[in-house]
C-alpha cells in the first residue's frame, strides 16, 4: 500500500529548544576538545543548510527542478564582496543588500523560466546560472576567475566581532533557526499547501481557482533571497568570492544535498547539507578519490532511498 | 446563465468548433450530446477557459468571459470537472478537498497561518465530503479509491469552487451500473439544490433521465437544442446518431 | 576583418558544430526515445578521448586509437545501460539528473585513478599535421578538414539509418510513441541498449577526434555536455535533424562570436572593455540564443513529438 503524503509537516515541537541549546553549545564544546577548527566546518554546514533549504522550498515542496540555484548564492556573495570593496562593511547593510540582489535576480529569472516546464525549465535555469557565472569570470575588476578576496568579515557592531569564529557561528545559528522557523510556518500555511498541491497536480490547482504561476514565482523569489543570505555568509566564511560559487556543479551539489536530506521534507535541507559536508570531510581524509564514494552513495540514495534521510526517519518511526 | 455565441476554434485547417451556439438557463440541467468527433471536448475547453476560441463569445451571468483565463472564470462561478480524473493522488481525500477550498479563496493565500488548523476550510471540506457521499473514505489515499469513488471526489473538488454553473465532462465515463446509479443520484441531488449543470455525456439513458434540455453537437455546430422529447424526435439528431442509441433509450 | 579570417572562423564553427552533433545526436535519441536526461553523456566523450590517448601512446597509431576508443566506450555505455540506466527510465527527471550526476562524479574519479590528474597528450596524426590550401591565400589545417569530413559522413550515415532502414523506423516509432512501438513487436529493451551503445560510440568518436585539439583531461565532458543540451533543446528533443541544425547553429555562433565579437567590440569601445567583455558575451550569447529560440518555438525547432 502506498504512503499518504501529508501536506502538513510536523516540526520538532518542544525538542526544538533542546536542539538549539545543543547546537549553541557546540563552539565551547569543540574548543574544550581541542577541535576548534570544526567550528568553521559547523558554520559552513549552517550556511549550506540555509541554501539547501531554500532550494528544497522550490524543488522539494514546489516540484521545480531548478538547476541554477547556485547563481543566487553567488550573487549574494558578490554583493557583499563588491560592497566591501567599495567601503561598505556593515553587515546590516551588506547582508540585506545581498538578499535583495538575489531576490531581484530570482524575480526576473523566475518570471521568464516559470513559463516553461520539464526539461526546458531545467535548461533555462541552468542557462541563466551559466550567464551569471561567465559574467563573473569576465569581471576583471573583481578578480575574474581568481575572485575577489575580502579583507575582513562584515561588521555587525553590538560589541561583537565576526572575526571570532564562535561569534560567527552563533550569528549563523540564529539566522538558520529563524529561516527554519519561517520555513516551517510557510510550508504548513495555505500558501505552502497550495504550492505542494501544484507539485502534485498543477492543472487541478489551476482549475480550482488557484493561481499557480503567482505561487511558484513568489516561492522562487523567496528561495533566491534566502540563497543570497547564504551567499553573504559564505563570502564571509571563505574570505573570498569566486565565480566558482555559481558553477553548475555547485547547483548540482545543492540538489544532491536536497535529495540526500529528503526533498519535500522540512529538515531535508539541513540534513542533506550536514550529510554531504561531513561526508566530504570524512572521506577526503581517507582517500583522495572520495568523490567516487560520494557518487556511489548518491546513486544508491537515488535508486533505493528516494525520500532521503528524512524518509528513512519516517520509516523508522512507523516500524 | 451561460450563452455561447458562434464559437469558432480551428486547429490548422480543421474547424473543431464551427459556429457553435446554445444557452443554459439558470437552475436547469443541460446536457450536451453528440457523436464522437463532434468537438464536445474542444467546446468544453473553451467554455472553461482552457482554450481560447478564434471567434465568437462566451457570456456567463451577463459578463463576457471569452478572454478570461480559467482562474478568473472559476472565481466567477464557472467551474468544470474533468473527464479523466485529476486528483491529488498521494493525498488523503479530505486534504484533496481542503486544497480545493484553499485554492478557491480570494486574495493571496496566507504564508503564516496553519492550514491544518484552518477550521473554516476543514468545515467546508467536511460538508463537501457529506455532499458527495465520501465521508467514510475521508482519510483514505485518493489514488487508491475505486474508479467510481474517484469520480465522486472529482465532483467534490469541482463543488469546492462554489460553482454557479458546474460543467461536468463525462461524469459517468467508465462506470459500472452501481457506480452510475450513485452518480446519477448525486447529480439529481445537486440539481435539487438549485445548481445549474451543463453535462457532456454519452450515456443516453442517464442523459434522458436527468436533462431538462439537450443540445446536440455535430461537426462543431449545435444542430438542435430543446427538451428531451423534442430532441428524440428531431430528424437531424436521429440521422447523426443513426437512430440506434435514441431508440434504445426511449 | 578580411574574408580569410571569416572563412576560417566559419570552417572552425562547422568543425566544432559537427563534433557537437556527434554528442547531441546520441543525447537527443536517448532523451527522445527513453525520455531520459543523461548527464553522463559528456563523461562517455571523456572516456573516449582517454582511451584514444592511451591507445595512441601505446601503439603509436591514431587509427587504432580511434577504433579502440569507439569500441571501448560503446561497451562501457551498453554495460552502464543494462546494469544501471535501465532502472531510471521509469523515474522522474530529477532522479535521472541526480543519478547521472553521480555517474559523472564516479567516472571522473575513475579516470583520475587510472590516468592521474595531468592531462594526456594526443597528437594529430603526422600525415595530417600540415595545412591545406583550399583557395589561394586560404590555408586550413588538414586535420580539421578530416574532422569536418568525418562529421559530414556520420551525419549522412545517421540520416540514412534513421530514414531509410528498419532500425531507423523503430527508433522513430519509439521516439514518438513507445507503447505503440512495443505493441508492434519492436524489442524495446534491445533497441534501447543498442541506441545507447551507438550514442556512446559517437561520443567516443568526437572525443578521439577532438583530443588533439582540446586538452584530454578530467572534467572535459562537462562543458561540452551543457552545449550539447542547449543544442538538443534548441533543435527539438528527439529529432536528429534538429540536433544537426542546432549543432551547426551553436557551433558557428560559439566559434565565430569568440573571435568576431571582441574584434567588433574593439571598433566600438576601448580595448580593455573588449578584452574583458568579449569572451563573456561570447559565452552568454549561446544562452541568449537558446532563450530567444525557446521563446519563439517553445518545443525547439523540430520537435519530434509533433
Amino acid at each position: 500500500m502506498a504512503e499518504i503524503r501529508s501536506l502538513h509537516h510536523r516540526g520538532l515541537g518542544r525538542r526544538t529548544w533542546v536542539l538549539l541549546a545543543v547546537l549553541a553549545a557546540l563552539p565551547p564544546l569543540l574548543q574544550a576538545a581541542g577541535l576548534e577548527f570544526y567550528t568553521v566546518v559547523a558554520t559552513r554546514i549552517l550556511a549550506f543548510a540555509i541554501a539547501a533549504s531554500s532550494l528544497n522550498l522550490i524543488l522539494g515542496f514546489g516540484g521545480l527542478v531548478s538547476f541554477g540555484h547556485a547563481a543566487y548564492i553567488g550573487l549574494g556573495a558578490y554583493t557583499v564582496g563588491v560592497l566591501m570593496d567599495a567601503g561598505v562593511t556593515s553587515a546590516w547593510i551588506a547582508w540585506p543588500a545581498a538578499m535583495a540582489v538575489s531576490a531581484l535576480a530570482a524575480a526576473v529569472i523566475g518570471a521568464i523560466s516559470l513559463r516553461t516546464r520539464g526539461v526546458y525549465f531545467i535548461m533555462i535555469t541552468l542557462a541563466f546560472a551559466q550567464m551569471f557565472y561567465f559574467l563573473a569570470v569576465s569581471l576583471k575588476a573583481y578578480g575574474g576567475d581568481d575572485g575577489l578576496p575580502l579583507p575582513q568579515r562584515s561588521v555587525i557592531g553590538l560589541g561583537a566581532e565576526l572575526k571570532d569564529d564562535a561569534t560567527f557561528y552563533w550569528v549563523a545559528l540564529a539566522l538558520f533557526a529563524t529561516v527554519m522557523a519561517g520555513l516551517q510556518r510557510l510550508v504548513n500555511s495555505p500558501f505552502g499547501w497550495l504550492l505542494q498541491g501544484a507539485r502534485e497536480n498543477e492543472v487541478r490547482v489551476e482549475a480550482a481557482g488557484g493561481r499557480v504561476f503567482a505561487l511558484r514565482w513568489q516561492a522562487f523569489v523567496l528561495a533566491g533571497a534566502l540563497a543570497g543570505l547564504s551567499g553573504a555568509l559564505l563570502a564571509n566564511l571563505n574570505g573570498l568570492v569566486t565565480p566558482h560559487l555559481m558553477h553548475w556543479s555547485q547547483s548540482g551539489q545543492l540538489m544532491v544535498m536536497v535529495i540526500i536530506g529528503g526533498a519535500g521534507a522540512l529538515w531535508g535541507g539541513p540534513l542533506g547539507a550536514a550529510a554531504l559536508l561531513l561526508l566530504e570531510e570524512l572521506l577526503s581524509g581517507v582517500t583522495l578519490h572520495w568523490q567516487l564514494g560520494l557518487g556511489a552513495l548518491l546513486l544508491l540514495v537515488v535508486l533505493y532511498a528516494p525520500r532521503g534521510l528524512a524518509g528513512l526517519g519516517r520509516k523508522a518511526r512507523r516500524a | 446563465m451561460l450563452e455561447v455565441k458562434n464559437l469558432v476554434k480551428r486547429f490548422g485547417a480543421l474547424a473543431a468548433t464551427d459556429g457553435a451556439s446554445f444557452d443554459v438557463q439558470p437552475g436547469e440541467l443541460h446536457a450536451l450530446i453528440g457523436p464522437n468527433g463532434a468537438g464536445k471536448t474542444t467546446l468544453i475547453h473553451q467554455i472553461s477557459g482552457a482554450l481560447q476560441p478564434d471567434a465568437g463569445a462566451i457570456v456567463f451571468d451577463g459578463h463576457d468571459v471569452t478572454r478570461q483565463g480559467v482562474a478568473h472564470r472559476v472565481q466567477a462561478g464557472l467551474v468544470r470537472s474533468f473527464q479523466i480524473t485529476s486528483l491529488f493522488k498521494p493525498c488523503s481525500v479530505r486534504d484533496n478537498l481542503v486544497l480545493a477550498v484553499l485554492a478557491r479563496r480570494e486574495g493571496a493565500p496566507s504564508w503564516w497561518r496553519s492550514a491544518r488548523a484552518d477550521a473554516t476550510a476543514h468545515a467546508e471540506a467536511d460538508a463537501l465530503l457529506v455532499r458527495v457521499g465520501l465521508r467514510a473514505l475521508a482519510d483514505r489515499l485518493a489514488g487508491e479509491l475505486a474508479h467510481g469513488e474517484q469520480r465522486q471526489l472529482e465532483v467534490g473538488l469541482a463543488l469546492a469552487a462554489r460553482p454557479r454553473l458546474l460543467l461536468l465532462d463525462e461524469p459517468l465515463a467508465g462506470m459500472g451500473p452501481d457506480e452510475s446509479a450513485r452518480m446519477v443520484e448525486l447529480l439529481q441531488a445537486l440539481k435539487a439544490e438549485g445548481l445549474t449543470l451543463l453535462l457532456v455525456e454519452h450515456d443516453m439513458d442517464a442523459v434522458f433521465r436527468l436533462a431538462d434540455r439537450i443540445s446536440t453537437l455535430v461537426g462543431g455546430r449545435v444542430i438542435a437544442s430543446g427538451s428531451p422529447a423534442a430532441i428524440r424526435e428531431h430528424p437531424e439528431v436521429r440521422r447523426a446518431y443513426l437512430g440506434d442509441e435514441l431508440e434504445a433509450a426511449s | 576583418m578580411d574574408w580569410i579570417l571569416i572563412t576560417e572562423q566559419l570552417l572552425n564553427g562547422l568543425q566544432f558544430g559537427l563534433m557537437l552533433f556527434l554528442l547531441a545526436a546520441g543525447l537527443t535519441l536517448v532523451f527522445g526515445i527513453m525520455d531520459m536526461i543523461n548527464l553522463a553523456h559528456g563523461s562517455l566523450y571523456m572516456v573516449g578521448a582517454y582511451l584514444a590517448a592511451a591507445t595512441a601512446a601505446a601503439t603509436g597509431s591514431f587509427g587504432l586509437a580511434v577504433v579502440a576508443a569507439i569500441a571501448g566506450t560503446a561497451i562501457l555505455g551498453m554495460a552502464l545501460e543494462v546494469t544501471l540506466l535501465r532502472k531510471l527510465y521509469a523515474r522522474d527527471h530529477l532522479s535521472q539528473v541526480l543519478a547521472t550526476f553521480a555517474l559523472i562524479l564516479m567516472l571522473n574519479e575513475g579516470v583520475r585513478i587510472l590516468w592521474g590528474d595531468q592531462p594526456l597528450m594526443l597528437n594529430t596524426p603526422a600525415a595530417l599535421s600540415g595545412p591545406v590550401e583550399l583557395l589561394p591565400g586560404l590555408h586550413y589545417p588538414a586535420y580539421r578538414l578530416l574532422i569536418i569530413g568525418v562529421g559530414l559522413a556520420v551525419a549522412l550515415l545517421l540520416w540514412v539509418l534513421v530514414t531509410r532502414t528498419r532500425y531507423g523506423a523503430w527508433v522513430r516509432a519509439g521516439a514518438s510513441n513507445r507503447q505503440m512501438a512495443t505493441a508492434m513487436g519492436v524489442n524495446i529493451r534491445a533497441l534501447f541498449t543498442a541506441v545507447f551503445g551507438f550514442g556512446a560510440a559517437l561520443c567516443a568518436l568526437a572525443g578521439a577526434l577532438l583530443g588533439p585539439l582540446l586538452a584530454v583531461q578530467v572534467g572535459m565532458g562537462e562543458s561540452i555536455l551543457i552545449l550539447a543540451f542547449v543544442v538538443i533543446v534548441v533543435g527539438g528533443i528527439g529529432s536528429v535533424r534538429g540536433a544537426l541544425v542546432g549543432s551547426l547553429l551553436v557551433g558557428l555562433v560559439d566559434t565565430a562570436s569568440r573571435t568576431l565579437l571582441p574584434a567588433a567590440l574593439r571598433q566600438l569601445a576601448s580595448p580593455e572593455v573588449a578584452s574583458n567583455l568579449g569572451p563573456a558575451l561570447a559565452s552568454i550569447l549561446i544562452y541568449v540564443l537558446m532563450a530567444a529560440i525557446l521563446f519563439w518555438k517553445p518545443r525547439g525547432l523540430f520537435p519530434a513529438h509533433g
